[in-house]
């Protein structure tokens, strides 16, 4: 019959309209400044720049310090957009393997050119850029505000474990790991080098070939 | 005590004019209505916009506006303000005159149709005998403003969008006029007065209102659709789209010029639903015989905002039309049973008083109805879909 589905669909609506001042549960907005929803631990917007409080070597604050970015600058290469900028420093500072590294004298990203791609992410060898979740950005300078230099970009991998858990672990695990393989092989390297001098001597007596 | 409160304006009005010398009476009598109309419709959309979108939050279980003031009571001034203090942009090879001019035309026309709705007892501004034909003719020229909008930006996808407006509206102007020449069949004038008069008797305490009898039913429902229609609303709301064209013919305007049109719009629904209330649902007259000591403007306002009310329903609940739907809908469907309409309306005078009338009436009315729908509903076969270029 014609003219059934409209009066149905009059029903529903009005069964709705009734229903919303009735019960609580229908009503699924939240109402965003004074309510939140927990974060989603899968969640990404823009990069920011991991340091370790523990590794520091030279001077400077514990972020500049602490930074696992060696201004290798595969990231400023891959980034689509082309929104980070990098100037590699002139010294160079031991990373957390003991090993010398340079590091990033300046370190920009805009994020409003980034598009939250994560390539940067993926493409860093280094474990030092990961994805923030911060998004109340807004900022009454849209040139200057929304440029992120070094310091505004690095944050401690405490923060890290504590937006994305899983990942942070799975990162730690790892580099972990490579430490400890640099350790036995540098273990290794130095017994084997006390070896050598300490066999040098003892072939010599013998005679040259 | 009653009648005074009935007649409260009139005699506000007649107190205030009194002041004035007897020679700029009658002027500033029809001044002082003009601007309590145009104030009061303003104030009237105001509210109704507020009214449909906590309406329609609630209707997809939403809160709706709820940040300005208590509860959201004061969106519509900051609605106003924004649009206000917008800028004013004009395409740089848009017609200016004629672009300015579009949304003045619509609210001007749109305004001149309550100078004859009968407001209430003694509450119409022109008395005029033809003021049914005044209405269609000056609603006919919202048309005009529509087209001049769209032709005025020269951007191609405004004037794609008047024209869908224009061919829609036209197609609904025909069912609204025959759906309403029942009425004046009927009641055997022209004068919206007179047609409210028809209707103020009572049977037993229940009102003679046209939309208590089959033809009356019948038109009225195929009025309500045609206004539907008529004004852009939803599920005829093609020319505005707003999830897919965003406006459609006024695309290119922004600012106050803007919200022009979107009171033109809203001021539209306001007239066709007060004229719809005047014949069919006896304009200012109570509906129980013992209501008659309410004053009779109260009815009008509140049949107003019922009808208001009805269409926010119904935006809220129907999904928007294809424009070949709109046509068939409107050509096919509406059309036949208004020229049907016509004539059993014509029957029922000719039947004189008595049950006879109310069951042949009834019956066509109900067959044709069926009839059609079963015509126009049923399953057609095409055969298997072919493609020219795909295989």
């Amino acid at each position: 019959m014609l003219g059934e589905g409209i009066l149905k669909g009059l029903a529903e609506t009005a069964k709705n309209f009734a229903g919303s001042f009735v019960s609580a549960e229908r009503l699924t907005t939240v109402q965003y400044p004074e309510e939140r929803i927990a974060p989603i631990e899968a969640t990404r917007d823009f990069p920011f720049l991991v340091f370790d409080a523990e590794n520091r070597d030279g001077g400077g604050p514990e972020w500049e310090a602490g930074m696992r970015c060696v201004a290798c600058q595969i990231c400023e290469k891959e980034c689509p957009p082309k929104c980070i900028y990098i100037e590699k420093s002139k010294d160079k500072k031991l990373d957390y393997l003991g090993k010398a590294q340079y590091y990033p004298a300046r370190f920009d990203i805009d994020i409003s050119v980034c598009m939250s791609c994560q390539i940067c992410v993926e493409v860093c060898p280094f474990e030092a850029i990961k994805m923030d979740t911060e998004f109340e950005l807004s900022t009454t300078d849209r040139f200057g505000g929304l440029l992120l230099d070094r310091e505004q970009l690095a944050k401690p991998n405490e923060y890290y474990h504590k937006i994305h858990p899983t990942e942070a672990a799975a990162v730690d695990a790892r580099l972990a790991e490579a430490k400890a393989k640099a350790d036995t092989k540098s273990t290794n390297a130095a017994i084997a080098s006390a070896v050598k001098g300490a066999e040098i001597p003892a072939r010599t007596p013998a005679g040259g070939d | 005590m009653f009648d005074t409160l009935d007649q409260i304006f009139i005699l506000l009005k007649q107190w205030l004019v009194a002041f004035l010398p007897a020679g700029l009476q009658p002027l500033a009598g029809i001044a002082l209505s003009v601007v309590a109309i145009i104030g009061l419709f303003p104030a009237l959309f105001a509210l109704t916009v507020l009214l449909e979108r906590k309406g329609l939050g609630r209707m997809q279980n939403r809160f709706g506006p709820n940040r300005v003031g208590p509860f959201g009571i004061l969106q519509p001034i900051a609605d106003g303000i924004k649009s206000l203090t917008k800028e004013d942009i004009v395409p740089l090879s848009a017609d200016a005159a004629v672009h300015f001019l579009a949304p003045v035309v619509l609210v001007v026309a749109v305004f001149m149709g309550f100078a004859v709705l009968p407001m209430g007892r003694n509450m119409t501004l022109v008395n005029m005998d033809a003021s049914l034909l005044f209405y269609f003719a000056i609603g006919a020229s919202t048309e005009l403003s529509v087209f001049m909008a769209g032709w005025s930006s020269r951007n191609k996808y405004s004037l794609l969008g008047a024209m869908r407006a224009v061919a829609q509206m036209i197609s609904y102007e025909v069912p609204l006029l025959m759906s309403s020449v029942t009425v004046v069949m009927i009641a055997g004038s022209l004068s919206l007065n007179r047609i409210v008069e028809a209707q103020n008797r009572y049977t037993w305490g229940l009102p003679h209102w046209y939309i208590f009898t089959p033809w009356g039913l019948a038109s009225f429902v195929m009025y309500a659709i045609a206004t539907m229609a008529e004004t852009n609303r939803s599920p005829f709301d093609l020319p505005e789209g707003e999830s897919e064209l965003v406006a459609g013919y006024f695309t290119e305007y922004s600012g106050f010029k803007f919200a022009l049109f979107f009171l033109g719009e809203y001021l539209a629904m306001f007239s066709i639903s007060g004229l719809g209330a005047t014949l069919f649902l006896g304009g200012w007259s109570a509906p129980f015989s013992f209501l008659v000591w309410v004053p009779s403007w109260i009815w009008f306002f509140g049949k107003l905002l019922v009808s208001m009310c009805v269409f926010i329903w119904v935006r809220g609940t129907l999904p928007r039309l294809r424009q070949d739907q709109l046509m068939n809908f409107a050509w096919k469907f509406v059309l036949p049973l208004t020229m049907l309409n016509l004539m059993v309306a014509a029957l029922w005078h000719f039947l004189g008083v008595g049950w006879e009338r109310w069951v042949f009436c009834s019956a066509i009315l109900a067959v044709a109805y069926v009839g059609l729908a079963w015509v126009q509903m049923r399953s057609q076969h095409f055969g298997a879909r072919s493609y020219r270029y795909a295989e």
